[in-house]
Parts: C-alpha cells; sequence; structure tokens
C-alpha cells in the first residue's frame, strides 16, 4: 500500500510537471526555440490568480481565466519585444534572450510583489478521495490535474492536426521559408503559438501553486526547468510525450526520494535521463527526423 | 586607496562635528525591503524603542541610531556600511542577516569597528574576528540546545529529522543535533532530507517518519518549506509534535497562511514575548503600542544589543568624544567580561571570539500565537 501511494504521490507530482511541459514543447515544436521564460510566465499567472481569489473574492475558475487572459498577453508582448527581432538570429542568441527574459520577469516580480512567499488559496480545496479504507488518498486537485492534462492534450493535438491554424502551425514547424511562399504569415502563426502556450501556463500555474501553496517569484523557475527535463524525457515537440516524461520523472523522483535515498533524488533523475537520451537520443516519444508536434 | 582617504578624512570630520557631549553614533545595516525585510524591520524597531528608552532617561550616554537597507546582499551591505561609516558610526550593530553580515564583519574587522550583531547566526560572522560580537545563538549551538530541550523535556523518544541538505544553516543545524541527540536519549528513526529544485513534494519524507513511528518531527529550516510540510502531513493524517528553530520565526506572518496548521508547532527561540519579568512586559508593551504587533525574536535582539552597549560603555566611562578605534579596544574589554541581563536571556556571556552563551526558551504556537513553554 506504501509503494501505491508513493505511486500517487509521483503521479501527482508528475502531472505538475506535464502540465508545464505541455506547454515548453508546444512553443519548441512549432517555433523551434526553447522558451526559457515559460516557468516565469507560469509564475506570474499564479501571482494574478492569488490575488485575483484573495485579494478581490473572485471566484477561482474567473480567476484562472483573468490569469490566462493577461499571461496570453504577456506571452503576446514577450514575443513581439524579445523573440519577434531576432527571428533571423542565430538560435543561440534566441536562447539567451529567453534566459534574460527569464530573469527579467523575475526579478520584476520581486518589485511588484516581493519575495514575501505567500499562500495559495487552492481553487478546488484541499480534499482528497479515499480508496481502500482510507489506506490510499487521491487528492482532487492531482485528479484535477490529470483531467486538465488530458484534455488540453487532446485539445492540442486535435488543434494542432485538424485546423487550418494548426496546419499553417505544421507548416512553419517544417520550413518557414516555404510556408511563406505559400503565403502562410509565419510571424502571426508564432505569435500564435506563444499567445497559446502562455495560456497554458496561468493554468499550469494556478495548478502548481493550488497542489504546492507557496508562492513566490521564483515559484516557476525550478518547476520549469523540472518540465523541461521532462519535455526532453518525453521527445521535445511531441505532445504526448510531454505527458508521459512528466508522469515518469515525477514517479521516479518520488520512488528515488523512498527507495534510494532523499539526498540523491534529483541525482537519480537526471541519471535516469541521460540514459534514456543514450538509447533514445530524441526521448520516449520524439522523432528524430522532422514532423515534430 | 584616494577613496579610503577620502573616506578617513570625512571620518574625522564628522566625529570632530559632533564632540562635546554628543551622542554616540550607532548604525547597522538590514533589510528593511525585499523577501527577509521582515527580520530587518523588526530588528530595527527594536533598537529604535531601546535607544529612545535610553536617550529618554538623560544621562551621560545618549545615542543617535542609523539604519541603512542592504536587502539581504552583502554586496549592497557593504556599500551601507560605506555610508554608515561616512556618516561617522563609532559602534556598530554588524546587519542583521548572515550572508551580508559575513561581509561587513570582515570590514568592521579591518576598520576597527565594534560590531554586535543582532541576529546573524553563522559561525563565519565571528570566526578569526577579535571585534565582531553576537547577541542571538551561533547556528550549530540551536542543534545542540534543541536536543537537550527535546531530551530533558521527555516529549519524544523518537525523532525524525527532515533537512534541507543544500543550506548551510539547515545542514550546520541538522548536524549538531545529531551528535548531540543519543546523549539525551532520542533516537533518531527517520532522517530525510530535501534541496531547492525537489522542495515541493514531501510525501515521501513524512510517510517514512509516519511508518516508522517518529513522535516528533524536528524542522531546521525555515519557515516556507516548513508551511508545505505541516499542510502535507495534515493532508496525510499524520500528526506528531513539531519542533522547529529560529528560521521557524515569521511562519505566522505568512500571507494566506491557515495558522491552523501550525497550531503545536514547537520552537526555541531565545526570546518568549509572554514572559512574566518585567523587562520583557515592558518592551512588548512599548512594541505593541508603536507598531501594533507583538515583537518577534529580532526585535528583541535588536532591544538588547542597544542596552547591552548601554552597559557596556556605562562600565567603560566611555564618552562620545573617543574615535571609534578607541571605542572598539573598550568594548572588546567590556563584552569579554561583562554579564548582561536582557529580554532574550539572563546572565548573558560572550566568549573571547564573539560567541554568546545563554539560555534558550522553548515556545509553542497555540491559537494562532506564540506562547511560552516553561
Amino acid at each position: 500500500m506504501t509503494f501505491l501511494n508513493f505511486f500517487i504521490s509521483g503521479i501527482s507530482l508528475g502531472s505538475i510537471y506535464a502540465i508545464i511541459a505541455l506547454g515548453y514543447t508546444m512553443v519548441y515544436g512549432i517555433a523551434k526555440m526553447l522558451n526559457f521564460a515559460h516557468g516565469d510566465v507560469i509564475m506570474v499567472g499564479a501571482y494574478v490568480c492569488f490575488y485575483a481569489v484573495s485579494r478581490y473574492n473572485l471566484n477561482p475558475f474567473l480567476g484562472v481565466i483573468i490569469a490566462m487572459f493577461l499571461c496570453t498577453v504577456l506571452g503576446i508582448l514577450v514575443e513581439r519585444f524579445a523573440y519577434k527581432p531576432l527571428r533571423q538570429a542565430p538560435s543561440l542568441a534566441v536562447l539567451i534572450t529567453a534566459i534574460g527574459m527569464s530573469y527579467f520577469l523575475q526579478n520584476t516580480a520581486l518589485l511588484l510583489w516581493s519575495s514575501n512567499p505567500k499562500v495559495f488559496p487552492s481553487i478546488i480545496g484541499r480534499g482528497s478521495f479515499k480508496l481502500f479504507d482510507g489506506n490510499l488518498s487521491v487528492s482532487h486537485i492531482t485528479v484535477l490535474t490529470i483531467s486538465v492534462c488530458i484534455v488540453i492534450m487532446i485539445v492540442l493535438s486535435l488543434f494542432i492536426g485538424k485546423t487550418k491554424l494548426g496546419k499553417a502551425m505544421r507548416a512553419c514547424s517544417e520550413d518557414k521559408g516555404a510556408a511563406q511562399l505559400m503565403g502562410i504569415n509565419v510571424n502571426a502563426t508564432i505569435s500564435m503559438t506563444f499567445a497559446i502556450g502562455s495560456g497554458l501556463a496561468a493554468i499550469a500555474g494556478a495548478l502548481l501553486c493550488s497542489a504546492y501553496p507557496t508562492l513566490m517569484p521564483t515559484t516557476g523557475a525550478l518547476p520549469g526547468i523540472k518540465a523541461f527535463t521532462a519535455a526532453v524525457f518525453g521527445g521535445i515537440g511531441s505532445i504526448p510525450g510531454a505527458f508521459l516524461g512528466g508522469l515518469m520523472l515525477g514517479v521516479i523522483e518520488i520512488f528515488a526520494k523512498a527507495y534510494i535515498s532523499s539526498q540523491l533524488s534529483d541525482a537519480v533523475v537526471f541519471a535516469v535521463l541521460i540514459i534514456v537520451l543514450l538509447v533514445k537520443p530524441a526521448g520516449l516519444l520524439g522523432k528524430s527526423i522532422q514532423e515534430k508536434v | 586607496m584616494t577613496k579610503r582617504i577620502f573616506t578617513c578624512a570625512l571620518l574625522i570630520l564628522a566625529m570632530s562635528s559632533c564632540a562635546f557631549g554628543a551622542p554616540f553614533k550607532l548604525g547597522g545595516t538590514a533589510p528593511l525591503t525585499g523577501g527577509a525585510a521582515i527580520y530587518g524591520t523588526a530588528a530595527r524597531n527594536g533598537a529604535a524603542i531601546a535607544v529612545e528608552e535610553i536617550n529618554a532617561k538623560g544621562g551621560d550616554i545618549q545615542f543617535e541610531l542609523r539604519y541603512e537597507d542592504d536587502t539581504h546582499d552583502a554586496e549592497k551591505a557593504v556599500n551601507a556600511y560605506n555610508a554608515l561609516k561616512d556618516w561617522g558610526m563609532q559602534l556598530s550593530l554588524g546587519s542583521v542577516t548572515s550572508k551580508p553580515c559575513e561581509a561587513t564583519a570582515a570590514e568592521n574587522f579591518s576598520d576597527r569597528i565594534f560590531a554586535l550583531t543582532p541576529s546573524a547566526s553563522s559561525a563565519a560572522v565571528t570566526e578569526g574576528k577579535d571585534n565582531v560580537f553576537q547577541m542571538c545563538f551561533v547556528d550549530p549551538n540551536q542543534g545542540t540546545a534543541s536536543a537537550q530541550y527535546i531530551g530533558e523535556k521527555g516529549f519524544a523518544k523518537k525523532v525524525a529529522v527532515i533537512w534541507k541538505n543544500d543550506d548551510v544553516y539547515s545542514k550546520g543545524v541538522y548536524d549538531t543535533f545529531i551528535e548531540a541527540a543519543p546523549k539525551y536519549g532520542l533516537n533518531i528513526v527517520s532522517d530525510t532530507t530535501f534541496a531547492d529544485g525537489n522542495d515541493t513534494d514531501f510525501s515521501v519524507q513524512l510517510t517514512d517518519a509516519k511508518d516508522k513511528g517518529a513522535e516528533l518531527v524536528f524542522l531546521p529550516m525555515y519557515y516556507q518549506p516548513a508551511s508545505l510540510i505541516l499542510a502535507q502531513a495534515q493532508a496525510m493524517g499524520y500528526a506528531p509534535k513539531w519542533f522547529g528553530i529560529d528560521g521557524m520565526d515569521g511562519i505566522l506572518t505568512m500571507e494566506g497562511f491557515d495558522k491552523s496548521l501550525a497550531e503545536g508547532v514547537m520552537l526555541l527561540t531565545p526570546f518568549n514575548a509572554d514572559a512574566k519579568d518585567e523587562l520583557t512586559v515592558k518592551f512588548v508593551a512599548k512594541y505593541k503600542e508603536k507598531h501594533g504587533e507583538i515583537p518577534n525574536q529580532f526585535a528583541a535582539d535588536g532591544y538588547d544589543c542597544v542596552y547591552a552597549y548601554y552597559q557596556a560603555l556605562t562600565q567603560a566611562k566611555a564618552n562620545a568624544d573617543m574615535s571609534a578605534e578607541e571605542l572598539c579596544t573598550k568594548m572588546i574589554e567590556q563584552f569579554t567580561t561583562m554579564t548582561f541581563n536582557g529580554v532574550t536571556g539572563e546572565n548573558v556571556k560572550w566568549s573571547a571570539n564573539g560567541e554568546v552563551t545563554k539560555d534558550p526558551k522553548g515556545m509553542v504556537i497555540k491559537n494562532g500565537a506564540y506562547v511560552g513553554l516553561d
């Protein structure tokens, strides 16, 4: 039973990684850039949601919607001012800009909201489902996170696979030049990708802070890195891969803590990552050539 | 070099201008803004109350207090320190938090300006410096004192420890706690860690403690991870006794924190706002009146620092015309020999290396407030 409990802890931690990883992987799959500021957009989303709920007493779901809206705007602005001018620049320059943007957002948050940790009010309470006479408990937030993850995964896959905009996105991902020649507005398509990614970040922020309720300007940074790892693990660019990678990373982390050593858990997680990448360089579900997403 | 000469010139100028019965210039750096501001403002407020009281007495010894913001950053602390030196600081209150104080203490040492820090607790603050003293316990002592307190009070036999293995503060306390535990009959049944990056999920650590039957969980850490641990333990229905150290101070003022989670949490701090002795009652009343809240241990440390200076200066028959260096020699003499009674302890003594000896006081959180255990 302890084993199952640890497994469920792993799944709940992993589901958080997964939902963050979805945003990473989508932006990478289409724009071919690593948006390291993603974790910090999550933090901004969580702060917006926090203020909406605890200062203005709004309904938590309304709070999440406001956060999504503002994060989408933020995502578009970041893209417009930091990434768009670098569209033709080498990818290293874009990567460094993304890291700079991450620090910019963190430090702005520090100024605006100070670094005093705040306790985030859970969007659906802190209850849990009890199974097997209460020997096993699954918190509501875990169930919600996984459901939201699956819904997002399906909607994103459908959107990218079936709609005209999605088709444009795939075209940009494969060959920007050719896409442009076919009459696709590449810039608008990439901006659109960022907008969607940032909207997802707001949902991830609300769920992250509902599960682990302390909120600080650095809240998004480390889970962001872990989620990035999860995305690479699952095959960056692949949407189901991000989901699988996130869940596996969470489970491995908890099992390593429980059965090997709490001091070594991160070392074990990254050792597994290295082994997986040695065997399957494109990640679990990644394809090594074209057609990412 | 030019800068140093310039500073010296300013210093001399500042001193000569404030001679003849002028107050002693007392300066310190503290995080007055940012994440650690809760500590900095408390220490400053405490010191300011003491200065006000002493000045109101109208005796020979008068103080002029000045605090500069260091935002808990070592580099900014040195700049703040230099600003204070330019102002003509004769006696220093060091810095409030450890990292900045390690930096300013080195300056204090090379400038021969005596420092008494209210709350910078790392061992490196005083190490190798004959003129830097602490009002709070040095970190490693907290571990020993906690083990002794838990053992002697008979709170538990089986103890679990959860600590942060990438943090010197946590590790320092953990090491001495583990070392001292067997001596006081404590059996460490569970010993687990976390670090930056995996400090969100504590289910494994808590399950381990629960399965091994720990009656008490010792948490040598700051209050932010502790708040997550308390919430997750409640969610899994585990209710041991909780024991924290001074980093736990602050958990009740966290915005949005459900105070019922901290109900029954014990912590060892040198100051108990509930104590009935005359000094504490007077200080707490005054602090409440001025700032509308119960003072924490940082405020008490700041308050005691000023009174310790008052006692040492009186005994040394010092006057404000003396240079910082003369005062420094006198203060070293006094602090290594005197005994001080303050709100953070009775019979407080200092060793030659600047570490303090006093009895810690146990506190417990009841109905969302700190109450003395004794």
